[in-house]
């Protein structure tokens, strides 16, 4: 009863939030931004443990590719903050809210109850609801993968990570995946406006619907839905464990990938495995009217904090994403092209890649190469 | 007796003699009457099933192995198995089959999901490792996948609540994911493993997978010599694809067990080579390890170029649950020699022979 209630409240919510909101939300990047005289501000979570340095690095070369970013930062709090239930400040989402930009460093969750996680907040507060990852192989960076080209559009807000569980007897445990076509429909709609913005060919949804066939077998209908919007784009419907399957075996065969929370959470991760790792990830999470929040997936490296050694290639791209969204291109291909340089050259490279370098000499190479 | 199995033991090592590149340092005593012919109830399955289990029929037949096939026809169109074929594995114990094609979105429910909850197959197994001789792009692979086959987010319990709201049941309860753990640390311990390491999210859903991992976690304490360790799910396809020598058994719920045990195959050489089963209490279904491609595409069927090695190295796995494991080492070493030839290689290992060809090339190497 309660669950449906909230299904119901979050219906209505969104609905109301379409009829009044300014912005259509249909094209979530159709907010003209000011030229690049004017100024703009972005909200700046530089994180914990190594954020705060690979931040420093972010400032560092934005400045230097003369960015027009006011950065505008917020810290986690000590405390929690009874109007968010959560260390987060109503401060820090008042200001994303506001700017509508954002790029957020690792934050490592305080362990203990009665406050709700981090990202959980932000996720919940922003009604951020989809996760883009794009994966290249970095030229000069060997893996066991050189032509990865692909991109993961994960649903962000419901599916199997609902958080609806509950114990029905003893040892017997309940829990709820839900999809929704409202959910679906936004989630397929950003994908495909994004592979048409960046001129991408391909999209695939991936599914589990021939044994999940009420859930994804929605999913799977939305998707198709707006494919026929976008005829210039082929639409394609994976399994998923053909689609691990043909990841692993061949990457190259994959354009953007557009899937519900779980698939999303995994086949994103295996994506970054195959291009080396979380340190070198590029997010962005992008909420309803237009917001985007482009973050840093890896963890706060308590080990290597204050020591200079961090690699800040993660943070920098998904300020890239940032700057993209923000339609500032020029600025955002000559910075991704100093950082492919940089790493490509090889030169100066951080300890995770295999280097010696710290990131301040990391960090001006790439200014140097701008 | 005693002179009987010592004629036995005479022959056996006569023949080892014969043999010269190959010195067999294992005997196997059976039982009296143990070399009576078996039944096997044999389910060609859609698309590639009928042309991998003709192969199977074929190297059998050359082996002169004591099993005889008891076939049947289903297809996954139907809407549920038919009961003969049932009767049939019950009586049996055992079965071989091919892929059965699930229709997408449609309103027939998988008769592979079906088989395995009508006969309680719990535990699927695949066993993923490097063929000596296949290239690929990861060393050092040989980790199997040991997967909760009934439950999890299969429980097939949908319903949409209102219009545009669907609803889908992930059910774990305490009993399956405790025969399961203990399943495979049973597996573990009989074919000295190491590791054993338990796939979950409990981060996220804490209560289900929070389940599972107390279950494994229970079980784990009367297996001291075994290590055990947990892995989120994102983080192993991350480690499977960085560092699969890591891994060694594997436990998992449904459907992470699905995606591991693919990615796992994916790695160490493609699902066309992987051996697996699914085994229950009383009964056992082999077929291909992992789900993927079981099937098949049209193209591959229309060209007879389907792989067998899968489906034969899961008989060999089938000959031995059988208590026949000689075959299954003769059958076995025939099939990684030809693999590791390399002449005779079908299209998803990167050559261009039909399945008959590799057939033929197995019964050539079959000593």
């Amino acid at each position: 009863m309660t669950m449906a209630t909230t299904i119901a409240k979050r219906l209505i919510r969104n609905r109301s939030s379409q009829i009044l909101g300014t912005l259509n939300s249909t094209s979530p990047a159709s907010r003209t931004f000011c030229s690049s005289t004017t100024p703009i501000t972005a909200t700046m979570f530089p994180g914990d443990g190594i954020g705060p340095e690979i931040a420093e690095s972010v400032k560092q070369v934005f400045t230097t590719a003369g960015v027009p970013i006011n950065w505008e930062e917020h810290y986690v709090s000590t405390e929690i903050d009874p109007r968010t239930q959560s260390f987060l400040t109503w401060e820090s989402l008042e200001s994303v809210r506001r700017n509508k930009v954002g790029l957020k460093g690792p934050m490592a969750t305080p362990i203990g109850k009665g406050h709700r996680s981090l990202n959980l907040t932000l996720r919940k507060e922003l009604n951020l609801y989809a996760n883009v990852r794009p994966c290249y192989s970095l030229p000069g960076y060997k893996t066991r993968y050189d032509d990865v080209n692909l991109i993961t559009i994960r649903e962000n807000t419901e599916g199997e990570y609902s958080g609806l569980e509950h114990q029905v007897v003893r040892g017997v445990v309940e829990s709820l995946k839900i999809i929704t076509r409202q959910a679906s429909l936004r989630v397929a709609e950003y994908a495909f406006h994004y592979a048409k913005t960046h001129g991408r060919e391909r999209v695939s949804a991936i599914h589990k619907a021939n044994i999940m066939q009420k859930t994804d077998g929605l999913f799977l209908k939305c998707c198709r839905e707006v494919a026929e919007k976008y005829p210039e784009i082929t639409y394609e419907e994976v399994v998923i464990d053909n689609c691990c399957m043909m990841l692993v075996k061949n990457p190259a065969l994959f354009d953007v990938l557009v899937m519900p929370n779980l698939y999303g959470d995994i086949i994103s991760d295996l994506c970054a495995g195959l291009v080396g790792g979380l340190g070198l990830t590029p997010s962005c999470n992008i909420g309803e009217d237009g917001v985007a929040l482009a973050e840093a997936v890896h963890g706060s490296a308590p080990d290597i904090a204050g020591k200079n050694l961090a690699n800040p290639t993660a943070l920098l791209l998904s300020g890239v994403m940032m700057l993209r969204h923000l339609k500032l291109n020029e600025q955002a291909e000559q910075i991704h092209s100093a950082i492919i340089n940089t790493i490509a050259e090889g030169k100066y490279r951080t300890a995770d890649l295999g280097g010696t370098s710290t990131t301040t000499e990391f960090t001006k190479a790439i200014c140097d190469h701008l | 007796m005693s002179r009987r199995s010592l004629t036995l033991l005479k022959n056996l090592t006569r023949n080892t003699n014969t043999s010269c590149n190959q010195t067999r340092s294992v005997t196997y005593m059976p039982r009296p009457g143990d070399g009576s012919p078996r039944a096997v109830t044999l389910i060609p399955g859609d698309g590639i099933g009928p042309l991998v289990t003709n192969a199977v029929e074929q190297v059998m037949e050359a082996m002169h192995a004591p099993i005889y096939f008891e076939k049947y026809d289903v297809h996954g169109e139907m809407s549920r198995v038919p009961a003969e074929v049932m009767e049939s594995i019950r009586k049996n114990k055992v079965c071989l089959k091919g892929g059965l094609k699930t229709p997408v979105g449609g309103g027939v429910s998988s008769l592979n999901v079906q088989l395995r909850k009508e006969l309680d197959l719990f535990a699927s197994l695949v066993n993923c490792f490097n063929l000596p001789g296949l290239p690929t792009r990861h060393e050092n692979v040989d980790i199997v996948v040991i997967r909760e086959n009934t439950e999890g987010e299969y429980a097939g319990l949908e319903h949409e609540v209102v219009p545009g709201v669907v609803e889908s049941l992930k059910v774990i309860t305490k009993f399956c994911s405790e025969r399961i753990a203990k399943y495979a640390f049973e597996y573990a311990y009989l074919n000295n493993r190491k590791k054993v390491t338990a796939v979950h999210k409990a981060n996220i859903m804490k209560l289900a997978d929070g389940l599972f991992l107390e279950s494994c976690r229970e079980v784990a304490k009367k297996y001291p010599g075994i290590t055990y360790n947990e892995i989120i799910v994102d983080n192993c396809c991350m480690q499977l694809v960085a560092k699969p020598e890591q891994f060694d058994v594997m436990v998992t719920p449904n459907l992470y067990g699905n995606l591991v045990a693919n990615t796992a195959a994916g790695i160490a050489g493609g699902t066309g080579v992987m051996p697996g089963g699914n085994v229950g209490a009383d009964h056992a279904v082999f077929e291909q390890g992992a789900s993927a491609g079981n099937v098949g595409k049209d193209k591959i069927v229309r060209e007879n170029k389907a792989n067998p090695v899968a489906l034969l190295l899961s008989s060999a796995m089938m000959l031995r649950h059988l208590q026949f494991p000689s075959f299954a080492d003769r059958l076995e070493t025939a099939v990684k020699r030809v693999i590791s030839e390399g002449k005779c290689r079908t299209k998803d290992l990167g050559g261009q022979s039909t399945t008959q060809q590799v057939v033929d090339a197995v019964i050539a190497n079959l000593e």
